[in-house]
C-alpha cells in the first residue's frame, strides 16, 4: 500500500461544503444518479440527513453518498470518472453514488478546476485517491471509537464496515454522522492498483438517463426568474471596431428592453481574456426571437483599425515566413545541411491547413448577475477560475465576492478556455442592473475568432545509400503561432535534426482547439514519414520502428520529450490488431502514430472508394494512457477524436475577405456528418500500471496523417493541404 | 401579440408570441421544454429535431403559426418515463459525450425507426445525415439505432 500525506486541513473540506450544498441549487436538478434515481432508489433509499465528510464526499443517512466532480463536463466524461476514482478508495458501492457538479473552490478541491490539455484525470489522480482514501478512514476512525477497538480490527467491503474477529457490522451511512467529529488523518493509505474495484470497470455516463430525456443541463436551458436575455453584435471584421449604431431604433423594437455598446477590455490580460471585440453592441430583452429579429435590424457604423486580412494574404504570409522568418524556438542536432548535400536521397514536401472555428454545438452563453457588491456567474466555461479572475478585473471586484457554477457543457475542444463570453454577461447585467443569460447565434459564434491558427510547414528528409534515415528538417510557421515541438519524434532518432518554429503576425484571434498544433503536425509528419518510408522501400511501420529502436538504443541529443518504448508499443499493438500487411481487394490502408498530452495513440485507417470519393471503412486505435479508469467511456473519446480528426482534415475550413469569415454557418461550413464517418472503430488499450493520462486530444492528431496514407494508396495521389476533399483531384482518382 | 394553440406531447397549450417566432423559440422560451436544442438556426445542424404529426422536421424552421393543429412531440415527451426503445439504446451503448445535439438524434432515429423499422446501414445515413455530433458519437449512434431496431 501507499502511504500518502493528504495536506488537508477541516477549514478547507468546510469551505467547499458550504459553496457546494447552498449556492447552486438554482433553476437545475443537479442531483443525477449513477444508474437511474428510480433504480437507486430500489437499492437505497433517499436520506433524510446527509452528512459532510469531506469537500469531495457528502454521505446519507441510508447509506447514499454523493461525491462531487471537481471539474467541468465538456463530454470528456469526468462527471462519471472522477467520482469513479473517489468512490474505490473511499470503498462504496457504485450503485449508492449519486454525482453532483462542484462548485470553483480550488482551495477545497486540491486541485486545479478547468478542464484542458486532456489533464482532468492526469492532475487529479492524487487529489481524487485521496479524497476517497481519508474518507474511508475517518469512517474507520469512528467505528473503532464507537466500539472500542483499534481501526487495525476492522475490515470496509462496499460501505460496510466489519470487526474482523467479531460479528459487528455498520454501514457508512450509520457510522456517518460520528465520522463528521473525527479530525482529518494526516496522512492515509491509497489501495493497491490490483485492488481497485470501480477503476477498470466500464459504468455508464452518469448523466445519461438525463441527456436522453431531455432534462435541462446545458448552460443555454438555464433560467432564473426575473432574467433577462441578451445577445450581442460584434465587428464583421476583425480589424474593425464598433463607432456607434441605430440604438434609438433598436431600443423602440418589440420585446427589446435596451441596447447599448459596452466595452469589455480588462487590464493586465491573462491568455484567456479577449484580444479582439472587446467593444461589442448588445440588446437585452426577453425573448430570444425578438432578440434576433432586433439584431438583424442593427445599424452600424464599423471603423477600420488595422489590416483586413484576407486568406491569400495569410498563405502569402506564412510562405515569406517559411522562407525568411526566423525561428521563436529551434533545435539543431548534428548538420542537416551537410547531411543532406551528402545524402544519397533527397525528399522536401511542403503541407498546410487553413483556420477552424471550434463549433461547439452549444453555441457560446453565459448567465450573469452582477449587484454592487457580488456578481454570480453560471454557466459552460472550461476554466471557471480564469473566468472568476476576468470578472474581478471587469468589474473591479474582489474575487471572494465572485461566484462561477459550472452547468454541463455542450462541447469545449478548447473554445471555452476562453472567458469573453461570462465576461460579456457579466458587462452586460452590470449595465442593466439585473440577472441576463447571454445568447450567441450560430453566426456569433463560428466569426468571433479564437480559432484554431492556420499553418504551414516544410519537411525535409536524406537516405543514406543503405536507405537509413541520416537527416531530417521541419520549419513550421503559423499565424500566430508555428506548429513545430522541437523535442518531439523524430528528434533523437536521427543525428543531423534541424526543428524551427516561426510565429507570424495576424489580428485574427485564435485559441487552443483540440489538441493544439499536434492536430497538424502528427497529420504532416506522419503522412510525410510514410513517404520517406516509400522511398527508403521500407514498411511504413517497420520504419517507424526502427527510429524508434535507435531512440531506445541509442538516443541523439538530451531532451526528447517522449519514451520512445511506450511509441513503439502503441504501433506494434496496431499492427497486430489491425492484421497489418493483410490486403484486402478495394480497401487501401494507411498508419500513423503519435504523442501528444502524455498519451501515446497508433491507428490504422481502411479506405474504399465509393462514388469516386474516398470513404473510411474501419479504424484500428493502439492506446498507451497508463491506467484506464473508465474503459468504455474512454473508447468514446478516442472513437470520438477519430471521426472529429477526420471530419476537420477532409471536409473543414475558415477563409477570409476583407478581414471577415465567409462560412458563418452549417449551410456554408462543412462538418463531418453521419455518412462520412467510419462505419467501425476499434479501440485497444495497452495494459498499463502507469498513473493515467488524458484522451480527449490524443486520438485525434495520428488519424490525420493515417488518413492520407490511407487516401495516397487508393488514389495514388499525396496531400499535402487541408481540407483533403478540396485538394484531391477527382479524374486521377484510380479507385 | 397573436395567441396559438399548440398540441404538445399530447397536451394542450396557448402562447402568446410574434407569428413569425420558429417554433423552437415557443418551446424554449415560453413552455421551457428546453430539450429541444438550438445549434445553427437554419435547418443545417437538427438539434432543434422534434416529431410534427410523426414525421421529423426542424422547429427552427417551422414558425408558431404553422404548428396549430398539429401533433406535436418533443424530446421530453418521446416517453413517459424515458423508456423508448431509442432511448434505452442509447443508455445501453453510452452513446452521449457532450450530449448537446443528442435530444436530436434521438428525435430522428425515432421517427426513422417508426417508418421503417429495419433501416439498412444507408438508410440510417439517409435519415440521419442532418444530425451534427462535433463531438463524433456517429459509429455509437449507428449502433444504437441497430439496436433499438430490435427492440
Amino acid at each position: 500500500m501507499t502511504k500518502i500525506k493528504t495536506h488537508y486541513n477541516r477549514r478547507s473540506f468546510l469551505k467547499i461544503s458550504t459553496a457546494a450544498g447552498g449556492g447552486m441549487l438554482i433553476g437545475f436538478s443537479w442531483f443525477t444518479g449513477c444508474t437511474s434515481d428510480k433504480k437507486i432508489k430500489e437499492t437505497v433509499a433517499i436520506p433524510k440527513e446527509w452528512f459532510e465528510i469531506n469537500g469531495y464526499i457528502k454521505i446519507g443517512d441510508t447509506g447514499m453518498v454523493t461525491i462531487y466532480c471537481p471539474n467541468p463536463e465538456i463530454g470528456q466524461n469526468v462527471m462519471t470518472s472522477m467520482p469513479m476514482i473517489v468512490a474505490d478508495e473511499l470503498d462504496v458501492d457504485w450503485n449508492h453514488v449519486v454525482v453532483e457538479q462542484g462548485a470553483l473552490d480550488e482551495d477545497a478541491f486540491k486541485n486545479p478546476q478547468f478542464a484542458g490539455g486532456s489533464l482532468s484525470i492526469k492532475l487529479s489522480w492524487n487529489a481524487l485517491r485521496m479524497a476517497g482514501a481519508t474518507g474511508k478512514r475517518m469512517l474507520l476512525e469512528a467505528a473503532a471509537k464507537e466500539w472500542g477497538v483499534n481501526v487495525t480490527d476492522l475490515s470496509v467491503d462496499k460501505g460496510v464496515i466489519k470487526e474482523k474477529n467479531g460479528e459487528r457490522t455498520i454501514g457508512y451511512g450509520a457510522i456517518a454522522s460520528k465520522a463528521v467529529g473525527i479530525e482529518i488523518p494526516e496522512e492515509v493509505e491509497l489501495k493497491d492498483i490490483k485492488d481497485f474495484e470501480i477503476i477498470g470497470k466500464s459504468k455508464k455516463n452518469v448523466e445519461g438517463e438525463n441527456i436522453v430525456t431531455g432534462k435541462p443541463l446545458f448552460g443555454l436551458d438555464f433560467k432564473r426568474e426575473g432574467m433577462q436575455l441578451a445577445m450581442i453584435q460584434h465587428p464583421p471584421a476583425f480589424g474593425m471596431r464598433v463607432v456607434d449604431f441605430n440604438e434609438e431604433e433598436i431600443k423602440t423594437m418589440p420585446g427589446v428592453k435596451d441596447a447599448f455598446i459596452v466595452d469589455t477590455e480588462v487590464q493586465d490580460k491573462a491568455w484567456s481574456d479577449e484580444k479582439g471585440f472587446l467593444q461589442l453592441i448588445a440588446i437585452v430583452g426577453d425573448s430570444t426571437w425578438q432578440l434576433m429579429k432586433a439584431k438583424r435590424a442593427i445599424k452600424a457604423n464599423w471603423e477600420v483599425v488595422s489590416e483586413l486580412e484576407n486568406s491569400a494574404t495569410h498563405t502569402n504570409k506564412l510562405e515569406m515566413a517559411i522562407a525568411s522568418g526566423n525561428a521563436n524556438e529551434s533545435r539543431k542536432d548534428g548538420d542537416s545541411d551537410m547531411a543532406f548535400s551528402k545524402a544519397a536521397k533527397v525528399i522536401e514536401q511542403t503541407y498546410s491547413s487553413p483556420f477552424l472555428p471550434h463549433n461547439t454545438m452549444e453555441p457560446m452563453n453565459f448567465f450573469a448577475n452582477v449587484t454592487e457588491s457580488s456578481a454570480e456567474l453560471i454557466g459552460p466555461t472550461q476554466t471557471p477560475k480564469a473566468l472568476e479572475d476576468a470578472v474581478s478585473k471587469l468589474l473591479d471586484m474582489p474575487v471572494e465576492n465572485i461566484s462561477v457554477n459550472m452547468t454541463r457543457i455542450g462541447g469545449g475542444f478548447g473554445r471555452r478556455l476562453y472567458t469573453h463570453f461570462g465576461v460579456e454577461a457579466a458587462a452586460i447585467s452590470k449595465k442593466t442592473g439585473a440577472p441576463v443569460k447571454l445568447i450567441y447565434t450560430r453566426e456569433d459564434d463560428m466569426t468571433q475568432g479564437t480559432y484554431r491558427p492556420a499553418y504551414q510547414a516544410v519537411f525535409k528528409a536524406g537516405l543514406d545509400e543503405n536507405n537509413n534515415l541520416i537527416a531530417f528538417s521541419v520549419k513550421g510557421a503559423g499565424l500566430p503561432e508555428g506548429p513545430v515541438f522541437p523535442n518531439r519524434f523524430p528528434a533523437g532518432t536521427v543525428d543531423h535534426y534541424t526543428a524551427e518554429k516561426i510565429d507570424v503576425e495576424t489580428n485574427v484571434t485564435t485559441g487552443a482547439w483540440r489538441a493544439p498544433r499536434s492536430h497538424f503536425t502528427a497529420g504532416a509528419e506522419q503522412a510525410f514519414l510514410d513517404e520517406v518510408a516509400e522511398l527508403a522501400g521500407k514498411d511504413p511501420i517497420d520504419f517507424r520502428l526502427e527510429l524508434f529502436d535507435r531512440a531506445i538504443k541509442s538516443p541523439v541529443g538530451e531532451k526528447n520529450d517522449y519514451e520512445p518504448e511506450r511509441y513503439a508499443g502503441v504501433l506494434k499493438l496496431v499492427k497486430e490488431k489491425s492484421n497489418w500487411g493483410e490486403t484486402k481487394p478495394g480497401t487501401y490502408r494507411g498508419v500513423a502514430a503519435y504523442f501528444c498530452h502524455h498519451s501515446y495513440v497508433a491507428e490504422v485507417v481502411d479506405v474504399a472508394m465509393e462514388n469516386g470519393k474516398p470513404k473510411v471503412k474501419k479504424v484500428w486505435c493502439a492506446v498507451d494512457c497508463g491506467i484506464v479508469i473508465n474503459p468504455d467511456a474512454a473508447k468514446n473519446m478516442i472513437q470520438g477524436g477519430v471521426v472529429d480528426g477526420i471530419g476537420h482534415a477532409m471536409y473543414s475550413q475558415l477563409t477570409f475577405e476583407n478581414g471577415a469569415p465567409n462560412e458563418m454557418n452549417f449551410d456554408r461550413y462543412q462538418l463531418i456528418r453521419h455518412s462520412q464517418a467510419p462505419e467501425e472503430i476499434e479501440v485497444h488499450f495497452v495494459d498499463s500500471d502507469i498513473d493515467p493520462t488524458g484522451l480527449g486530444e490524443p486520438g485525434l492528431p495520428p488519424v490525420v496523417g493515417a488518413l492520407a496514407n490511407a487516401i495516397y494508396q487508393a488514389t495514388g495521389q499525396r496531400i499535402y493541404k487541408q481540407p483533403f476533399m478540396n485538394n484531391l483531384t477527382m479524374e486521377q482518382v484510380v479507385g | 401579440m397573436p395567441t396559438f394553440n399548440l398540441t404538445i406531447n399530447n397536451k394542450k397549450h396557448t402562447v402568446e408570441a410574434d407569428m413569425d417566432t420558429p417554433l423552437l423559440w415557443v418551446l424554449r422560451d415560453h413552455l421551457d421544454l428546453v430539450g429541444t436544442k438550438f445549434g445553427c438556426g437554419i435547418g443545417q445542424c437538427g438539434a432543434c429535431t422534434i416529431h410534427v404529426n410523426g414525421t421529423a422536421m426542424r422547429s427552427c424552421l417551422l414558425q408558431v403559426s404553422q404548428a396549430e393543429g398539429m401533433k406535436i412531440t418533443t424530446i421530453e415527451g418521446l416517453s413517459e418515463e424515458g423508456d423508448h426503445p431509442v432511448q434505452k439504446a442509447w443508455l445501453e451503448h453510452d452513446v452521449p459525450q457532450c450530449g448537446y445535439c443528442q435530444s436530436g438524434q434521438i428525435m430522428s432515429a425515432s421517427a426513422l425507426l417508426k417508418n421503417n423499422p429495419n433501416p439498412s446501414d444507408e438508410d440510417i445515413d439517409a435519415a440521419m445525415n442532418g444530425n451534427i455530433c462535433r463531438c463524433g458519437t456517429y459509429v455509437r449512434i449507428k449502433q444504437a439505432i441497430k439496436t433499438a431496431s430490435k427492440l
